[in-house]
């Protein structure tokens, strides 16, 4: 006890610095990023690296949406990731709910056959999935880019373990006074798992965003590629161009950055939990 | 079985016997309402493709579309070919490299867990920046980074007197460089996950631990490491199903076959599945491959679960 006053304090600079010099490692590619975004080609590419810009570029952002479908490919990630976010909400929630608290036949067979998905490697599906879309006649299309992850395992698990953690009086209260069990989901049970909702809304944002496989398989022309796999493509250009290309990437994943340091709290508490067991 | 929802005298009938059977009667056809749409979505769209790469991998895919059965003749090509072997060396050797993300995230989780430590969150954020940003943007820059010529690395590097290698098309040295890039994106995750372990363990350990004179070091292997080893087993075991599945990093990193002929040293075993599957047009093959990557999971997985039973701290 006598000694505390003192270690602490002292103790505590030693783990700032620590986490810091940390920090800084975590950090440099962003910042690294951003310096050479507004560098000139020529300085990106001289051969001792030039840690600050001479002029700060701007006007490399411009080139962006000049040079690149940018645009389409933002609208593109947009659109998917929102409907998606939708459809795994409102499938998922209603599923878990289902199989967190309802009887019915086959129950036990049908969870263990979705949650079983959970632990097959993506690729063990992907091609099949790219000949239903292919026979469908929805290669390239938004509908082809969206189909498969419309559903997904991980949110049934999540929103079923969220609602099986609920008390069961609040139903059965709804229940005697004559609601039919879609009002006891949408008016009762529903709003009281909103943290979990947020937390599947935000994974299945993530993912959706930066998913990079089955947008690579399924479109070929940049026009209709969302980001991820249109900023993946650009490597393979002889002639590119470092800054903008960077500028590119940094407007491309921003978004998310955002959206997470925005919520980051929740996203954190979410995660952690979700990690826990 | 079913009796229309809310026919008023079953209830009664039934509230006397059992109470874990009245729900069955008064549901009726609800739960498949509220199952189908998902139950449907997951059969169409996952269950039913296990079933057809299983089938795929045992044929030949025509010019014209339609199969022939060829039994195991895909994998008795891809097992001759020495790709599968360079492959599954480039996925262990990423697996394992990015496995560090762990003791990492465990010293700078404890770090955070100081008493009364200031910012604890904001550190929490810039640790967890890098697994959020998607990994197509973050790897152009990293390629910048690793670039042979006017590279950050290799200018670094040359301070001390070391000539970089090519990190991009040198075989070895691109599956190092992408898996730095996996650690650095994998430990802000870690750290989120043993945060929360760490939250849990009662402060009095530690206080009576420093009472009779433990060391900060002695405290951390004493009473930290053992009692977050469930977390631990879980994030290696998260950590090694997608280090197996590594393809996003490296494609955005290394390029395609078309761009970077040394691709073939450096591939995965996914990278091995997209070249099969979508470039070259083997699909049967690519099939075969989605089987390995399959079985070689759930070796590794099952394994865990064995070795944990040894090492795993259980209350």
């Amino acid at each position: 006890m006598l000694t505390r006053p003192v270690g602490p304090r002292r103790n505590n600079i030693v783990v700032h610095l620590a986490l810091i010099a940390g920090a800084l490692v975590m950090m440099f590619p962003f910042v690294w990023q951003i310096l050479m975004s507004l560098s000139t080609n020529a300085e990106v590419q001289s051969v001792t690296p030039h840690l600050w810009p001479h002029e700060l570029q701007w006007g490399n952002y411009a080139e962006v949406f000049r040079q690149l479908p940018f645009l389409h490919q933002l609208r593109t990630s947009a659109l998917i990731t929102v409907i998606r976010v939708l459809a795994q909400i409102a499938f998922c929630t209603l599923a878990g709910y289902a199989f967190a608290r309802m009887h019915f036949r086959g129950k036990g067979v049908m969870l263990a056959a979705v949650l079983s998905i959970l632990m097959v490697p993506s690729q063990v599906y992907l091609l099949p999935q790219y000949q239903i879309v292919q026979d469908l006649g929805l290669l390239g299309s938004l509908t082809g880019l969206l189909l498969p992850g419309l559903f997904s395992a991980f949110g049934t698990f999540l929103m079923r373990t969220a609602f099986l953690a609920l008390p069961a009086e609040l139903e059965e209260a709804a229940r005697l006074d004559g609601a039919n069990p879609f009002q006891v989901f949408w008016h009762v049970m529903l709003p009281l798992i909103r943290p979990s909702i947020s937390v599947l809304a935000i994974t299945s944002t993530l993912w959706s965003w930066n998913e990079l496989l089955w947008p690579l398989v399924v479109t070929t022309n940049s026009d209709d590629m969302p980001l991820s796999a249109g900023l993946a493509t650009l490597i393979n250009d002889r002639t590119v161009n470092y800054p903008v290309v960077l500028a590119a990437s940094l407007l491309a994943t921003a978004p998310v950055l955002i959206l997470f340091i925005a919520l980051q709290r929740r996203v954190i508490d979410g995660l952690a939990t979700s990690g826990l067991k | 079985m079913t009796s229309p929802p809310g026919s008023a005298p079953v209830v009664p009938k039934e509230s006397g016997t059992t109470k874990t059977r009245r729900p069955l009667r008064r549901d009726g056809i609800w739960p498949w309402l509220f199952v189908a749409p998902l139950v449907g979505g997951v059969a169409v769209f996952y269950l039913w493709p296990i079933i057809q790469t299983a089938w795929f991998s045992l044929t030949e895919f025509g010019v014209f579309g339609g199969t022939t059965f060829t039994g195991l003749s895909n994998y008795q090509e891809l097992f001759a070919d020495p790709d599968l072997y360079k492959s599954i060396g480039n996925t262990l050797l990423y697996t394992v490299i990015v496995l560090l993300n762990i003791p990492i995230a465990l010293v700078v989780a404890s770090l955070l867990n100081t008493p009364g430590l200031r910012f604890a969150a904001v550190y929490r954020v810039l640790y967890f920046l890098p697994y959020v940003a998607m990994p197509t943007a973050v790897a152009m820059v990293w390629r910048l980074i690793f670039n042979g010529d006017f590279g950050l690395l290799n200018y670094v590097l040359g301070w001390f007197g070391i000539d970089g290698p090519y990190w991009i098309s040198t075989p070895g040295a691109a599956v190092v460089a992408v898996s730095i890039v996996g650690l650095w994106s994998s430990v802000g995750f870690s750290v989120i996950v043993l945060g929360a372990a760490l939250k849990q363990i009662p402060p009095e350990l530690y206080e009576a631990a420093e009472l009779d004179g433990a060391s900060r070091w002695r405290r951390f292997r004493a009473i930290t490491v053992p009692l977050v080893t469930p977390s631990i087993a879980f994030l290696s075991v998260v950590t090694v199903i997608a280090g197996f599945q590594l393809f996003d990093l490296l494609f955005a990193v290394l390029g395609n076959s078309y761009s970077n002929p040394t691709i073939y040293d450096s591939m995965s075993l996914v990278y091995m599945f997209y070249e099969a599957g979508f470039v070259t047009n083997e699909k049967g093959l690519a099939a075969a491959v989605a089987m390995v990557v399959l079985v070689l999971v759930a070796l590794a997985t099952l394994v865990q679960f064995r070795l944990q039973k040894k090492w795993v701290h259980v209350d």
